[in-house]
């Protein structure tokens, strides 16, 4: 279903809302035209392309994240846009606004783009199928919502997993954490899946770990090490704060010592295996700082082409026809 | 007084009535034959072969009920008319609309209202309000503790006299065992039934979404089997303890209804229901985040609802209800997490109803059955079937026509429905209630006296 809310008649993106349903083709399409922003004599610089001149794109955060609103305002800056930020939660919904009263009364302000992140799985999904009633020619891109989606970091991570290794026929992908509350992992599951990884494991312990995951195709481990060996890409997940002690886990030091990504336990993954996290990372908890600075840490990476992918989205978004 | 005066100036008033031409589709005299129906003073005082005359009666009124059949004024087990308290979602007028034009006579309706029903003065005016509208009976639940706070036992003796027929909380379990343990044997004390929403208060409690490959997949918060299962190991468990008597409201689980199929085999006395809902939709319906979908309990796999079904078919689950919950566009329109749950369903409830029985290969009696007959037990009333000199609560149904669902179409003043722009077939032609006509969909709907 979402698929025809995000793809038009011709096999275009309208919005970007989930990487599920997205076909491989055009996943790649928009792989390679990301790769067009990187500079080819120094692919750590992003170019500049006014694709966008004289739109408008709205900033809509629901939820807190400067980090995650910055590279979505500087991808639509390199692409000439004018870009307005909205820290929704504070204003408008406190005042007992609804959520579509607010979209509408943006939607009248001539947006042209609407970049939303939501605490809660679908909201996205409610936005865009009430702006294609209301307003067809605003594009909705999903900038993560609540346990659901966040298709322009699953993309990114592909972006960064066939820049390093090539393609994506022959790997073994290991997650790693709470994968139950993320959305980053369910939109890398959809992507990579749908790009062809023909191994994807799954590694946590039971209380972080959804139902479902055998069905998507995933191999569960509960132990670390076993589930590391021989992988090729290993995605830390963050672990949130509210999630440090409770009934989920006891502690951030048990965790850590199960869990925690050490050099000693990337030993028994491919030497040359390449260790990515989307970032706030938790030193310490998720992720030992040595391999964080380690010689096999693409982390930094993963930010500079987060720029790059996310102009890709939003350039390919304002050239389809609605 | 003033009502039994007031009924007794309508009664006198009420037209001799013949129904003409119709099949009479009556579950608790097997009878599925075309019949002639002859209504006076209120009841229904022959039933003859078509075009039969009746010695001395020459009716005021003829409903030609040629093509259509004609059944009991239908029972629904649970049916929000969301007053006290919850008047911009709906209104006591609106709904008990949308009960007649379903073709429902007599409901039930649960006692989360707000305040919810803890006090004999709020049935009483409930019940008052109600039977000013001449339209379907109303059965109100009391709440089983104050407040359904799970503290304190309601004075469940007065609550009875003004007219409840059960206690409930509602979909709001008691956290405190003990208390429930309690309520139970107090029930039972006085034979008052208990209708029990098995749902642990602890397990899933921040679910929206049946806990299965499809929440995982969309990032929803999971309500696990067990959170079914274990408050119905409770409550059985307590009942071997109290002998209380239960009705089990809305089963939603494959595992929910083999442990109810164990527990009357015991011997447990025991009922249970299931929403026409879940007889059909399942958590994979859910994928773009409609929040129509948003029900408690929650769709659950394909594997329960087939078990769902074959549980009905087998009378393990013994009655088919509406679970009716108009909820407003402000706290529907939202994500799906956010959403208030529930769906506008008792004009829906014979059409689907049709339909699983068409899918299930059921003959049209049976289906009734699960309406009518079967519900009137559980309520322990002579209802649900017609006899002469009995009560003349009719429902009169098009089973071939076909109609499409829209908001304008629903006396509900609830749309929240998922089958919105769908198309069902079977529709409620006109409906008796105490042998008066108050419905006539082709004569614009409700009739004046009614209103």
């Amino acid at each position: 279903m979402p698929r025809s809310i995000q793809i038009n008649e011709s096999g275009e993106l309208v919005h970007l809302l989930t990487t599920e349903g997205i076909p491989k083709a055009l996943m790649l399409r928009i792989l390679d035209r990301a790769k067009a922003f990187l500079d080819p004599k120094n692919p750590k610089e992003v170019v500049n392309a006014p694709l966008l001149d004289g739109k408008s794109v709205f900033n809509l955060f629901f939820e807190n994240s400067t980090r995650t609103r910055t590279t979505f305002e500087i991808a639509a800056k390199r692409l000439s846009a004018d870009v307005v930020n909205l820290n929704v939660q504070a204003s408008s919904t406190a005042k007992g606004e609804s959520l579509l009263d607010t979209i509408d009364n943006l939607a009248a302000m001539k947006a042209d783009m609407f970049v939303v992140r939501h605490g809660q799985s679908g909201a996205p999904t409610l936005i865009a199928k009430h702006i294609n009633k209301v307003a067809p020619h605003i594009r909705v891109m999903n900038a993560g919502d609540g346990r659901h989606a966040h298709p322009t970091q699953a993309l990114l991570d592909a972006f960064t997993i066939r820049h390093f290794k090539g393609d994506f026929q022959h790997l073994r992908v290991a997650i790693v954490g709470d994968i139950l509350h993320s959305r980053v992992a369910r939109s890398n599951i959809h992507a990579l899946t749908t790009l062809g990884v023909p191994e994807i494991r799954a590694i946590g312990p039971w209380t972080l770990l959804p139902s479902g995951l055998k069905e998507l195709g995933l191999q569960v481990y509960t132990d670390l090490s076993e589930g590391l060996r021989d992988v090729d890409v290993i995605l830390t997940l963050r672990l949130q704060n509210e999630r440090m002690r409770g009934a989920m886990l006891p502690s951030t030091q048990e965790y850590f010592k199960n869990y925690g990504l050490t050099a000693d336990r990337l030993s028994v993954a491919k030497p040359d295996a390449i260790v990515m996290h989307p970032g706030p990372m938790n030193r310490g908890v998720e992720i030992d700082s040595a391999v964080a600075d380690g010689s096999q840490s693409v982390i930094l990476s993963q930010v500079t082409f987060g720029i790059a992918v996310r102009m890709a989205v939003m350039s390919m978004l304002a050239e389809a026809r609605h | 007084m003033a009502a039994a005066q007031r009924r007794l100036s309508l009664s006198a008033s009420l037209p001799r009535l013949r129904i003409v031409g119709g099949r009479l589709v009556d579950p608790a005299s097997k009878t599925d034959r075309p019949m002639d129906l002859w209504i006076d003073d209120g009841s229904l005082v022959a039933i003859t072969p078509p075009g039969e005359r009746l010695a001395g009666f020459s009716p005021d009124q003829e409903i030609d009920a040629k093509g259509l059949v004609i059944c009991p004024g239908l029972i629904d087990l649970c049916a929000r008319l969301r007053e006290p308290g919850f008047e911009y979602k709906a209104t006591l007028e609106s709904e008990m609309r949308a009960a007649i034009a379903g073709g429902v006579t007599r409901l039930v309706c649960p006692p989360d209202t707000d305040p919810p029903l803890d006090e004999p003065g709020l049935v009483e005016m409930l019940k008052h309000r109600a039977r000013n509208l001449i339209q379907a009976h109303v059965h109100p639940l009391g709440a089983l503790t104050v407040g359904l706070k799970g503290e304190q036992i309601t004075e469940m003796a007065e609550l009875s006299e003004a007219g409840c027929v059960g206690f409930s909380q509602g979909p709001i379990p008691i956290v405190n065992t003990q208390i429930f343990f309690r309520a139970l044997q107090y029930a039972s004390t006085f034979e008052y039934p208990v209708w029990f929403y098995p749902m642990d208060p602890w397990i899933g409690r921040s679910g929206v979404a049946h806990a299965g490959p499809v929440s995982g997949r969309l990032g929803l918060p999971g309500i696990p089997v067990a959170n079914e299962t274990i408050a119905l190991q409770t409550v059985f468990e307590l009942m071997r303890a109290t002998g209380a008597q239960v009705h089990v409201c809305r089963l939603s689980s494959a595992a929910g209804v083999d442990l109810v199929r164990q527990a009357k085999r015991e011997g447990l006395a025991i009922t249970a229901d299931v929403a026409i809902h879940h007889l059909h939709l399942i958590d994979v319906d859910l994928a773009d985040f409609d929040s129509n979908y948003r029900v408690l309990p929650p769709f659950r796999s394909q594997r329960d609802r087939d078990a769902l079904r074959a549980g009905v078919l087998d009378g393990t689950i013994d009655v088919i209800c509406s679970d009716h919950a108009p909820v407003d566009d402000d706290a529907k329109q939202l994500p799906f997490g956010e959403a208030e749950p529930g769906v506008t369903a008792l004009e829906l409830l014979l059409p689907l109803t049709l339909k699983w029985a068409q899918e299930s290969k059921l003959p049209l009696i049976e289906a009734i059955r699960r309406l009518t007959v079967n519900p009137a037990a559980v309520l322990g009333r002579d209802a649900g079937h017609l006899s002469v000199g009995g009560q003349a609560d009719i429902c009169i149904f098009d089973p071939e026509d076909h109609w499409t669902v829209s908001a304008s179409q629903l006396f509900s003043q609830g749309s929240n429905t998922p089958y919105l722009g769908l198309e069902l077939q079977g529709r409620v032609q006109s409906v008796l209630v105490d042998g008066r006509c108050v419905f006539e969909r082709s004569n614009g709907g409700f009739s004046a006296s009614s209103r």
